[in-house]
Parts: structure tokens; C-alpha cells; sequence
């Protein structure tokens, strides 16, 4: 069977699949719409929030990131998984007692304020379409390289299986069809990377390979690839370029941003006790990090497959460089759809890669003949290509495809789902229709979901400049705006209205303040005096990308100040605090 | 449910709460971000120790730190008789 037959069928027997299980896990009220109809098991749980959370960017570009950062990309492997912690001991178990839909839901009782829960809502909003244009673009992606259509057509062929089983299924149905699509994924990221650690290392598993010694050698991969890489001029790929504030900085921007994010939030709403909210998110982090932790050694791995392909004999030997008219297959395959791209500078038909930013290492290139790197690749193709370069089965390459769709459009789904809470739940019955029935409160969450795949649809065919933000956005607005509301709701009994509202102002303001100074995210037009991200000018040497955290400590500080000036909450708050505090209910403690 | 026992409880927890996120802080900022260099002068097998922290051992830290406030979480339920039926 030709590749691209098999890939067809592979995709698309995975949607019959998670139409199949939408079908049959329906949602019959707005309890299963919204949470589930609180009866999944925790680890069916912990599957789909790790499906949920772990994102077209997770599996198509987080390997790749790591490749070319080294070091530096240990900041996306400890902060993407490091919020989990803080989820599972400071928010899961208090908001699962609290027992509601949403998490704007908790911010307006906690706060006694819809002037608290519009400004949750905007912030939730944002966050979630940012993120979703992302994932929609993934699959138009995937769509395009693995079966060979259209960007605009897999975009479409997406939305509608999203709409399907979201629409149909809320979040029940999606809860279900994560299970089935974290099996997909998960095995389609581990059966190249064990493969691949074969063949380097002879250890099949891809943890222990990534500190093992190459076959036939006697030197550790990591040792090998610090060395090869700084003999081309890189940077050593154990140890890092940005400075140590910053890595710590985007670390807790990324950790506290997970913890914040409502549409992982709202996964541990779905399950039956407080004590399954706090082992789920344990389950959920095992099956997160089975991936997180396979990811830097298929970086790594990568990397020095890559090096070895282009570089075979001495580095500056006139035939230690690969002849162009010999590149091997993948090669060829790759460079047509431009995510590998080759530039004789030098005119000696060979293929030079190498850091030719880097100043000191000019005097050598020039000694070689080098005229400047020849190679361009994109980092996606780190797992995209992965299969080809260590030259595994067909039935392999149709697996990292519908694996790459897998991770998109369970995530796609997780969101859409919290917007149209947000919209029927939050806004609709919240604030303009409270006495809206079940049925009609039903409905519009499904139109609204309708609603919100189209502009997702819209935003990844079209994305806007700042789609491409969505790290430092998404992340560091979720860490200054929801992170630290919630966090003192549980956690104090003074803070109040008046202290949440200027708390969450302030950072989502400051945060996008920064953010839009430096990376020009709305406001920005060619040739306006900001968005050049100038290093020198960063607050405290933070960039954009760790600014939350600064945003964070402002909210708390403002919040604290403000409440501490203004009336406590009323008594039935305090009452509402310590009855999220206990798991039982406090109608049946003496 | 007595406000002393309430209390007692609400103490437990903090108390369980700081020393999780003393670990938690400890194998990823500490031992992953300010002391990198140093502990990459030791190492296990293939890898630096620093920056296995950052890229392993950190993760599997977590994965261990939330089951042990699980397990830890439900036994305090039981003692001070606050635990879901």
C-alpha cells in the first residue's frame, strides 16, 4: 500500500473512532455539557486532560524547540509539567469542592461580583482563542504535509470533526474521545523515539538513551553532541545562553500559566470527590510526562542524527561535508515542502551547517571556505521527518500524522468547550438571562461552541501576527490575571471584591502592557517606535516571555493592599471558604 | 464539625502543603535553574546532574510529588474525620 493510501486510512479510522465514541457519549443536560455530569473515573481523566493539555505545539514542535535550544529548552519541559503541581496541592481539590461549571463561576460567588466575573470572562476569552488559532492551524498543518490537500480543506475537514463530537458530545463526549486520542498520540510519539534510541544507543528506552553511550563509540550521546556542536560554532548543548532570571523567570511564568488556564482547570470539575480531583491530576502529570520526558531525548537524538547526516567525515575536510547530489530521501521529500531549505554560498555543492552568528567562530568558517550556513530547518521537522530519517515502516510516518491531529484536535476541543461555557454559562445565564431554562441554557452552549469553531477556523487560516505570541501571551496573562484571584480565594478569608478586581486588572494590564511594548501585538504598525523586543530594555533583564511573573507578584501585592483598605467579605463568603476547604459536605458535619 | 478540629485540620494541610512545595521548588528551580553548574560537575552515567534535573529528573520529581499529597491528603481526611464517603 502506497503511503499515502495508508495515512488515509489510518486518519481517517481515528475519526470514526472519536465520532463513534461522541455518538455514543452524548450529552443529554448542561451537567454533561459542562462538566461531564461530574462521573468520570480519575484516571480516564488524568488521560483527557494530558490529551487536553499536551498541544499541536507539545507534539509537532516541543522536541525540535529543545534540539535547537539544548539546555535553554529545559524551561518549556519543567514549566509545562511544574504547574501541574500547584494545580493538584492549590486549586483542583478547593474548586472541585466548590462544585460549580466554570471558572469565572468561582471568581463571580467568591468575589460576590459580575463585575469580577466579565473581567474573568475577557481574560478566559482571550486565552482560549489565542490558543485555539494554534491548534486549528496544526491540523490544517499536518492536513497539508501528510495527505497532501490543502491547508484550507484539512482546516475544514478539522472543524467539522471538532464539531461533531464537541458540539454533540460537550464535555462529556470530549472527555471520552481524549481517552482514545492520548492513545493515539502517545503512541505515535513513542514508537519512533524508541526506535530511533535503538539505533544510536542500542537501549530501547528513549530516558535512559538519552544518557547512554552511541553504539561503538564509548562516548555518551550528550558528550558527543557538546562536542560536535561547539566544534561547528553552536553553543554547548547542555548548558544555556539566556540568563539565569530569565530561565527562572519563564519557568514560573509557565508553570503558574498552566495552573491558570481554564480549560485545564475545568477538567477536574468532571470527576466524583475532591480526593479523585487531587489523584487525577497525578495521573494526569504520569501521563503527561511519559511524553515530556520522551521529548528531550528525541530532541537530542535528533540533533545529532541531523549533524551526522550533513557533517559525515571532518569537520573542515574538503569531503567532510555531504554532497548535495547525494542527500538521502527524506532530505529531497522534506525540502519540497520548504521546512528544509539549501543555499550553495560557496558554491562547492556540498551542504555546510553551521552557527554563522557566531562571531568567534568566523576566523574558522573563513579558514574551511565557508561562506555562511547552507541549511535552513524548521524545527517541526525534528518529529514530522523523525520516522523517515531513521527509516522506519510507512505504517510508522501514518501514525506520527494522525498522532500530530490527535494532540491538535483534542486540545481544539478542550477549548472550545470552556469558551462556550464561558459564553452560555457565564454570560448568558450569568449576567443577561438567569432564568434561562436547562434546555434553552443547552442550546445556546452548543451554538456557541458552533460559534466559536468557526472563528477558530477563521483565526487559523488567516492568523494574525500575535497567533504566534501565543506563548508569551496566553501563559503569562492566565499567571497575572486567574492564577492569583483563585489562589486567594481558597487561600484567604480578607481578600474581597475590590482587592480581586484591582488585582486582576493590574496584571492582566501590566502583563499585556509589556508584552505589547516589546513583541507589538495589536497595537503595532510598521515603523511604530516599539515591538523590537530590545533586550536592554527588559525590566530586570525578564523577557516577555517570563513577564507574568512580574505580573503575578503585582496582583497579589494589589489585591492584598486594596482588600486590606476596603469592608472584609461578607459572612456568607466566609462560610462559602471554610465549606471548599473540607472535602465532606458541611451539612453532614456535626 | 468543631471550629478546633476545623482548624486543626486547615493546619495539617499547610503544613503538608509547605513541605511539597519546598521539594517541588527545590528539584526544579534549585537543583534544574540556580545550581546547574554545579551539580553538572557530578555525573550519572551519560548525563550531567544539573541538567538531568531540568530535563528528567524534575518531571519525574512532580509526577511522585502529587501522588505522595494525594496519599498524605487522604490520610489527614481520616484523622480529623473530613473525608468523602
Amino acid at each position: 500500500m502506497s503511503l499515502q493510501a495508508l495515512t488515509y486510512g489510518v486518519v481517517g479510522f481515528t475519526f470514526v473512532l472519536y465520532i463513534g465514541i461522541a455518538i455514543w457519549s452524548r450529552a443529554l443536560n448542561t451537567r454533561d455539557f459542562y462538566i461531564a455530569g461530574k462521573g468520570v473515573s480519575p484516571i480516564a481523566n488524568g488521560m483527557a486532560t494530558a490529551a487536553d493539555w499536551m498541544s499541536a505545539a507539545s507534539f509537532i514542535s516541543m522536541a525540535g524547540l529543545i534540539a535547537f535550544l539544548g539546555y535553554d529548552g529545559s524551561v518549556y519541559l519543567m514549566g509545562w509539567t511544574g504547574g501541574y503541581v500547584l494545580l493538584a496541592l492549590l486549586l483542583a481539590p478547593y474548586l472541585r469542592k466548590f462544585g460549580k461549571f466554570t471558572v469565572p463561576e468561582f471568581i463571580a460567588e467568591r468575589y460576590y461580583s459580575k463585575t469580577a466575573r466579565i473581567v474573568a470572562v475577557i481574560c478566559l476569552i482571550f486565552i482560549s482563542f489565542t490558543y485555539v488559532a494554534g491548534q486549528m492551524r496544526g491540523v490544517g498543518i499536518v492536513f497539508s504535509r501528510f495527505l497532501e490537500v490543502d491547508v484550507a480543506v484539512g482546516l475544514v475537514v478539522g472543524m467539522g470533526i471538532v464539531f461533531v463530537y464537541a458540539v454533540l458530545g460537550g464535555m462529556k463526549g470530549i472527555t471520552y474521545t481524549q481517552v482514545a486520542q492520548y492513545c493515539v498520540l502517545i503512541f505515535a510519539y513513542t514508537v519512533p523515539a524508541v526506535f530511533i534510541a535503538i539505533q544510536i544507543t542500542g537501549n530501547p528506552i528513549p530516558q535512559l538513551a538519552f544518557g547512554s553511550e552511541i553504539t561503538g563509540t564509548g562516548t555518551a550521546l550528550l558528550d558527543k553532541l557538546d562536542d560536535i556542536v561547539t566544534s561547528l560554532g553552536f553553543n554547548q548543548y547542555t548548558s544555556g545562553t539566556k540568563s539565569r532570571i530569565d530561565v527562572f523567570c519563564i519557568t514560573m511564568a509557565l508553570m503558574v500559566g498552566t495552573a491558570g488556564l481554564p480549560h485545564v482547570i475545568v477538567r477536574f470539575f468532571t470527576v466524583p470527590r475532591v480526593r479523585d480531583a487531587r489523584v487525577s491530576a497525578g495521573y494526569a502529570l504520569f501521563f503527561i510526562a511519559i511524553l515530556y520526558t520522551t521529548a528531550p531525548a528525541v530532541g537530542s537524538m535528533a540533533r545529532y542524527n541531523l549533524i551526522n547526516t550533513i557533517q559525515p567525515g571532518e569537520i573542515g575536510a574538503a569531503d567532510g561535508n555531504l554532497r548535495y547530489d547525494e542527500r538521502p530521501e527524506w532530505f529531497r521529500t522534506w525540502e519540497r515542502t520548504g521546512l528544509v531549505a539549501f543555499d550553495d554560498r560557496n558554491r562547492d555543492g556540498r551542504v555546510q551547517y553551521y552557527d554563522d552568528r557566531n562571531p568567534a567562530f568566523a576566523g574558522q568558517a573563513a579558514e574551511y571556505g565557508w561562506q555562511g550556513n547552507e541549511l535552513t530547518v524548521d524545527r517541526d521537522i525534528m518529529v514530522l521527518a523523525n520516522p523517515e530519517i531513521a527509516g522506519l515502516p510507512n505504517w510508522v510516518i501514518a501514525l506520527v500524522a494522525a498522532g500530530g491531529i490527535a494532540a491538535a484536535l483534542s486540545t481544539a476541543a478542550g477549548l472550545l468547550l470552556v469558551i462556550s461555557a464561558a459564553v452560555s454559562h457565564d454570560l448568558i445565564k450569568g449576567i443577561f438571562v438567569p432564568e434561562i431554562s436547562d434546555k434553552n441554557e443547552l442550546r445556546a452552549g452548543r451554538l456557541a461552541a458552533a460559534f466559536a469553531i468557526l472563528v477558530a477556523g477563521y483565526l487559523g487560516f488567516d492568523p494574525p501576527g500575535w497567533v504566534a505570541q501565543v506563548v508569551a501571551f496566553a501563559f503569562g496573562l492566565a499567571a497575572a490575571s486567574l492564577f492569583p484571584v483563585i489562589l486567594l480565594g481558597i487561600f484567604s478569608k480578607r481578600v474581597n471584591r475590590e482587592g480581586a478586581i484591582a488585582g486582576m486588572l493590574t496584571g492582566l494590564l501590566f502583563t499585556y502592557g509589556y508584552i505589547e511594548y516589546f513583541k507589538g501585538l495589536f497595537l503595532k504598525w510598521a515603523g511604530a517606535p516599539w515591538g523590537d523586543n530590545v533586550a536592554e530594555q527588559w525590566l530586570f533583564g525578564i523577557s516577555p516571555e517570563g513577564i507574568g511573573v512580574i505580573g503575578m507578584c503585582l496582583n497579589f501585592v494589589v489585591a492584598i493592599v486594596v482588600s486590606s483598605l476596603t469592608k472584609p467579605p461578607p459572612e456568607h463568603i466566609q462560610h462559602m471558604i471554610e465549606h471548599i476547604r473540607v472535602p465532606r459536605h458541611m451539612e453532614s458535619l456535626s | 464539625m468543631h471550629s478546633d478540629n476545623r482548624l486543626a485540620y486547615w493546619r495539617a494541610n499547610l503544613r503538608l502543603l509547605a513541605i511539597c512545595l519546598v521539594i517541588w521548588f527545590t528539584c526544579s528551580y534549585v537543583f534544574g535553574i540556580l545550581l546547574v553548574e554545579a551539580l553538572n560537575t557530578i555525573r550519572i552515567g551519560g548525563f550531567q546532574l544539573g541538567f538531568w534535573f531540568a530535563q528528567q529528573g524534575s518531571i519525574y520529581l512532580f509526577v511522585v510529588l502529587i501522588f505522595f499529597y494525594a496519599w498524605r491528603m487522604n490520610r489527614i481526611d481520616k484523622k480529623h474525620d473530613v473525608h468523602e464517603d
